[in-house]
């Protein structure tokens, strides 16, 4: 144990060593793209209308700060995202477990959930309209829709693959029931539903845009749409920063559940 | 904690088992006595898993009867211990039918310093060597009120030096936690070292070819003369 202690320090003041570089060499990335984007705005390779510069994003994102309308927008998007990936969660993990456990029912859905999981959501658009009529509810739904398919499925799949032992010392030690899912099949399966959550999440967030076309007055989605109608394309690169920055953070979120504990184990081995 | 060895009765009575048409087990009697260690011997592949299978209830044989009384757990080969438990949860599960928290905390305390793991009790499985991972299924089998244990091949995994530290380890822990052992290895020094009975089985379908009582206390040394007899006698068994 002494030795794997002495491991583990060393591995710890590598990080440290490198901490530094960990953060200067994305930043260094991020600078060079930020000039090649500025040179080729300046040099006027193509007009100003189709490719904003630097300066012109900067100055739209203030306006929209000043306007309030960014912050408003940043809530509507975050809220739809949050109701419709929630309701993924609820419905789709429990539907995997479920899953998992029965042949006969993995038989008999799967080629159905899978046929949905290849369905964009953007093809659910006019259905969305026709069924949810206009407000946050279309919107939600879509996500809904992106999301619940591959996490039922990606819920299935780690259940399905739990090694039998485990159900075999379960047996030992009297587990049966809503104990047996509680206490083994979900521990067991927890580390790869949180990679799926984040993956499934991921999708969620890319679909806003489109869903946000569908009779909404706000929303970063919304933001990008508008844009494009005034041929604001400073706008435009403005709220897909704010897009890509926020999912990129509430991932950073949702990897923080890879630090429990008891998930440790199936990130390690 | 109680001494309720004498309450386990293990039976097999022509136990015959085919996975579809191969025959794995023929005729199989076997009679475990209370508080008795028995070690099956015999070539990899002759279905000592599926004895052990049998009489855990895991699976039905095809035909024979099998009459076991007592609460029957089983040591694994490795990673038997729920990853997402820490070593005290993961041997509180043999405690689970003791229903006051302070006998329960007391037997924890009791369990870890038998296998020596002070220390370690919130430590979870992957942050154990194979070894310790190894000790902790002992104690949670050990826990609490079981009668008869099933071992299989509990020290394959690990290496050389450590398999020998785990027998004697063993052998000191069923002397303190007396227990009916069926205990399976593909490992002739650990079933010299190991059981009161050797059963030598043969090549698929599995008979008992040779039955060794052994009457040596334990821990009996690697190299002693006991254990170099018994050892011999089973090489020439299984025709090494």
């Amino acid at each position: 144990m002494s030795k794997t202690g002495k491991s583990k320090r060393n591995v710890f003041t590598e990080q440290n060593a490198t901490g530094t570089i960990r953060y200067f060499l994305p930043l260094f990335v991020l600078i060079i793209l930020l000039l090649i984007w500025f040179m080729i705005t300046y040099i006027n390779l193509f007009p100003a209308y189709a490719l904003p510069s630097p300066g012109s994003v900067w100055k739209s994102f203030q306006e929209e700060i000043r306007a309030g309308r960014l912050v408003n927008d940043i809530i509507a998007s975050l809220w739809r995202v949050a109701v419709g990936f929630v309701i993924s969660v609820i419905l789709g993990i429990p539907a995997g477990l479920w899953l998992g456990q029965h042949l006969h029912a993995r038989q008999a859905f799967v080629p159905m959930l899978n046929f949905f999981r290849f369905l964009s959501p953007l093809a659910w658009i006019p259905f969305a309209i026709l069924w949810f009529h206009i407000g946050d509810k279309p919107a939600i739904f879509l996500i809904f829709m992106a999301s619940f398919f591959p996490l039922a499925l990606a819920t299935m799949a780690a259940v399905a693959t739990i090694p039998s032992i485990y159900f075999r010392v379960a047996q030992d030690y009297d587990y049966k029931g809503i104990e047996l899912l509680t206490k083994v099949t979900f521990p067991a399966v927890l580390p790869e539903i949180i990679t799926s959550l984040r993956v499934s999440y991921g999708i969620a967030w890319v679909v806003i845009v489109a869903a946000e076309m569908v009779g909404c007055q706000d929303g970063l989605g919304y933001g990008i749409w508008e844009a494009r109608n005034g041929l604001r394309l400073d706008s435009a690169v403005c709220y897909m920063i704010i897009i890509g920055l926020l999912g990129m953070g509430i991932d950073r979120l949702l990897a923080q559940l890879t630090k429990l504990p008891n998930v440790r184990w199936g990130y390690e081995r | 904690m109680k001494d309720k060895q004498s309450a386990s009765h293990l039976i097999l009575e022509n136990v015959s088992h085919n996975y579809g048409s191969v025959s794995v087990l023929h005729e199989m009697n076997i009679k475990v006595n209370p508080g008795e260690v028995v070690v099956l011997v015999g070539p990899s592949g002759c279905g000592k898993t599926t004895i052990l299978n049998i009489i855990s209830g895991y699976i039905k044989p095809t035909s024979g009867s099998v009459v076991r009384e007592g609460i029957i757990r089983t040591v694994y080969q490795q990673d038997g211990l729920f990853p997402w438990l820490t070593v005290s949860e993961n041997i509180s599960l043999g405690l689970r039918s003791l229903k006051d928290s302070s006998i329960h905390k007391k037997e924890m305390t009791e369990l870890i310093q038998l296998i020596h793991l002070e220390g370690f009790e919130s430590h979870f499985p992957h942050q154990l060597s194979g070894g310790m991972r190894q000790r902790v299924e002992l104690a949670r089998v050990l826990a609490g009120d079981s009668d008869i244990l099933l071992m299989d091949e509990p020290f394959s995994a690990l290496d050389y030096q450590t398999r020998l530290r785990m027998r004697l380890e063993l052998v000191r822990l069923l002397e303190k936690r007396p227990r009916t052992v069926v205990f399976v290895t593909h490992d002739i020094e650990e079933a010299a070292q190991l059981a009161d009975r050797v059963l030598v089985l043969s090549n698929r379908p599995a008979t008992v070819v040779r039955e060794l009582k052994i009457d040596t206390p334990r821990p009996r040394g690697l190299t002693d003369h006991g254990v170099i007899q018994t050892m011999k006698e089973i090489l020439t068994e299984l025709g090494l």
